[in-house]
């Protein structure tokens, strides 16, 4: 049976981010209306039966995180929405709150609802600010036709949601750090535990949850957690979102379920429609470009968190970057580089010095003059940021060097062999783009 | 001599823990349209959090006199009852303040993998030609700032650009000149906006 969109089924009609768009063909705030006839707790019951997962890139259980929400404390609680999508090959989000922003407003009530809380901030990207001006826009008429502010369908229940403008900072997407910049202070994480379930925001209890996965929440509510782990394989259910980027005829948001291969989305019509000017695949970055990349042997893994993570990578934020045969690995990994070290907060040395000397050596070994030993630096070093830092960034800005070395070695090899480039592809700069580095 | 035995520390500092001094400035106080808008974003966030308002009302005084100095940076900590110390730890952090005075247009040319792959490193070099000045400049009339930065969350229409709050799709490198071109006889109708806007959509409010 033909996949059947949930999230973005509309997003391609005219007004589609429109509250009345969205009670016409969304059902819209039906969910919420549902949610408050039941207690905050058997909707948490209800997110943990549909084993719906974190869609920001981690992949944890969505009721479980709800559940940690410390419960016994006189202090407020918050919901802190993650819309700093940021993360390189990742533009869901975007989609989602540009035209389906309603869809995340009601979710943001539904899990102030459940966690019992009574604001929700939502965190959007600086550079997102055609976004947020739809977001806010539409947060006025949901207030205005009574689904968010006091006393919500008569319940009792209260819900403000905000939006709160980041000024471009990466790191702002790893959970602690969001909340520090929500408090008005450098994007830098925070030592776990405590937790933000525990003294999250202003040191009270607070559930991050990414965009896409409070979007899942409306329709769990309404159609039954059974109808959500129907769609996809076991413990990997429900409507997901993938962002198709790179080398492809179609880039594009494409919705499926996580039964469908990456063969699938990079191939078939309904989703990238193939490789872009009939060129080879060579590689594929399948969950944004903090994971290991995965070779034409994997493309008949279903996109699912377990599966990418058996066929070893990560679904991550499931950005899918395609990469077809005129793709210099150790170039790759470059730009990656340049990326990692410009958005490193600077809290931790290994992070803050190591991705600015696996640029260099990058760039040394890019251009030709790198020697054998380089390559092997270039292992040292980034096995020396691998799980020895205070967040996961570390560990991302380390992955593009080492799963170009553990697959593309040769080319490395070549690079330092032959003094050049061996693979310069015609869509790059003419002059060495370390020449306008900063 | 770093604690790496083959790698040096960074001469210069490349990122975030970089702090270059501000401009002093004229004196600076927010225009009664702007202590309005912030008085209503402060209200947001607990009585006792102003400190939460602090981008808002960076973006402001950034609105109010095209760029941060560091009167305006002082203003900003008498509003939110903070040092002005912090107010530059958190200007220096983020990428969106500027320091300087920039080009009445500023474009942003992302240059992460996904756009990198479509030709964004061309767009760079063509946008350079066309404007005569280098990533990270302004072109002598004061016009165009020229800057490279980071993945946009818009990969699938690469390359991207962002032209201050505005945004411009798939920008090809034999397009560049012609795009320079249009700004300046069009201003912002030359901008693409984002493709997910349909026909007879309205494009948003003007942008403030
Ligand atoms: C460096 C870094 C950047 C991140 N960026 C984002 C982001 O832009 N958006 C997001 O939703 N999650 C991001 N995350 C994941 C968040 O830390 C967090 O896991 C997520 O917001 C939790 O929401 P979820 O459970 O709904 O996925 C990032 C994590 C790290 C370590
Ligand atoms: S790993 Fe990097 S980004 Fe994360 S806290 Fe350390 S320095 Fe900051
Ligand atoms: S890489 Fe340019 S928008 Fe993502």
């Amino acid at each position: 049976m033909a996949y059947e969109p949930v999230l973005v089924k509309h997003v391609a009609e005219p007004n589609a981010y429109t509250l009345d768009s969205y009670l016409k063909h969304q059902r819209g705030y039906e969910g919420l209306r549902k949610a408050l006839t039941f207690t905050p707790n058997d909707i948490i019951e209800q997110v943990k039966a549909s084993g719906l997962r974190g869609r920001g890139g981690a992949g944890f259980p969505t009721g479980l995180k709800w559940q940690f929400v410390l419960k016994d404390t006189p202090k407020p609680k918050y919901i802190a929405c993650n819309a700093d999508e940021s993360e390189p090959g990742t533009f869901k989000d975007h989609v989602l709150m540009e035209r389906n922003p309603h869809l995340l407003i009601e979710g943001c009530a539904i899990g102030c609802y459940a966690i019992g809380a009574k604001v929700a901030y939502i965190y959007i990207r600086g550079e997102f600010y055609h976004v947020q001006e739809i977001l806010e826009a539409e947060i006025e008429k949901a207030y205005a036709a009574g689904y968010l502010g006091k006393n919500i369908f008569g319940s009792g229940f209260n819900c403000d949601v905000y939006v709160h403008r980041g000024a471009g900072a990466y790191e702002a997407g790893e959970e602690t750090a969001l909340i520090e910049s929500l408090e008005g202070k450098r994007a830098q994480p925070r030592l776990k535990p405590p937790f933000p379930a525990v003294a999250g925001l202003y040191q009270c209890p607070t559930a991050v949850n990414n965009v896409e996965t409070l979007c899942n929440v409306p329709p769990i509510v309404l159609n039954g957690p059974e109808w959500f782990t129907g769609l996809g394989p076991d413990k990997n259910g429900g409507p997901k979102l993938f962002c198709v980027s790179g080398h492809v005829k179609r880039p594009g948001v494409y919705e499926a379920s996580m039964h469908t291969t990456l063969r699938q989305l990079i191939y078939d019509e309904q989703y990238a429609g193939g490789m872009l000017d009939g060129r080879t695949f060579k590689a594929i970055i399948p969950g944004g470009s903090s994971v290991p990349l995965l070779l034409e042997a994997h493309l008949d893994t279903p996109a699912s968190f377990d599966d990418i993570q058996k066929a070893g990578s990560l679904l991550g934020s499931a950005g899918l970057i395609v990469l077809d045969d005129s793709v210099c690995m150790v170039w790759l990994a470059m730009n990656l580089l340049h990326f990692y070290r410009h958005e490193s907060c600077g809290k931790c040395t290994p992070c803050r010095e190591g991705g600015d000397w696996l640029y260099k050596l990058l760039q040394r070994v890019e251009r030709g003059e790198g020697q054998e030993k380089d390559i092997d630096l270039l292992f040292g070093v980034a096995n020396n940021i691998l799980g020895k830092t205070l967040c996961a960034f570390g560990d991302a800005a380390a992955t593009p060097v080492l799963t170009t070395l553990k697959l593309f070695r040769a080319e490395y090899e070549a690079h330092v062999r032959e003094g050049r480039c061996t693979i310069p592809a015609e869509w790059r700069a003419k002059q060495p783009v370390f020449a306008h580095a900063h | 001599m770093s604690f790496h035995p083959e790698m040096e520390y960074a001469p210069a500092r490349f990122h975030r823990s970089a702090r270059t001094l501000a401009e002093p400035g004229g004196d600076f106080t927010f225009t009664p349209e702007n202590q309005a808008r912030f008085d209503a974003n402060v209200a947001r966030y607990p009585a006792d959090q102003r400190k939460s308002a602090i981008l808002y009302a960076l973006y402001l005084a950034q609105q109010q006199q095209g760029y941060l100095t560091a009167a305006a940076m002082r203003h900003v900590a008498s509003q939110i009852r903070c040092t002005a110390a912090e107010v530059e730890d958190v200007v220096s952090y983020y990428t969106m303040f500027y320091t300087r005075p920039v080009g009445k247009y500023v474009l942003n040319v992302c240059r992460t993998l996904s756009c990198a792959l479509r030709g964004a490193e061309r767009v760079t070099e063509e946008l350079s030609a066309a404007l005569g000045v280098k990533p990270g400049e302004t072109d002598p009339t004061g016009t165009f700032t020229l800057m490279e930065v980071e993945c946009l969350g818009a990969c699938d229409r690469a390359p991207v650009v962002m032209v201050n709050d505005d945004w411009h799709e798939q920008l090809s490198p034999q397009d560049c000149a012609a795009f320079i071109d249009d700004i300046k006889s069009r201003g912002r109708a030359a901008f693409t906006g984002c493709h997910l806007h349909k026909e007879g959509e309205p494009q948003g409010p003007p942008l403030r």
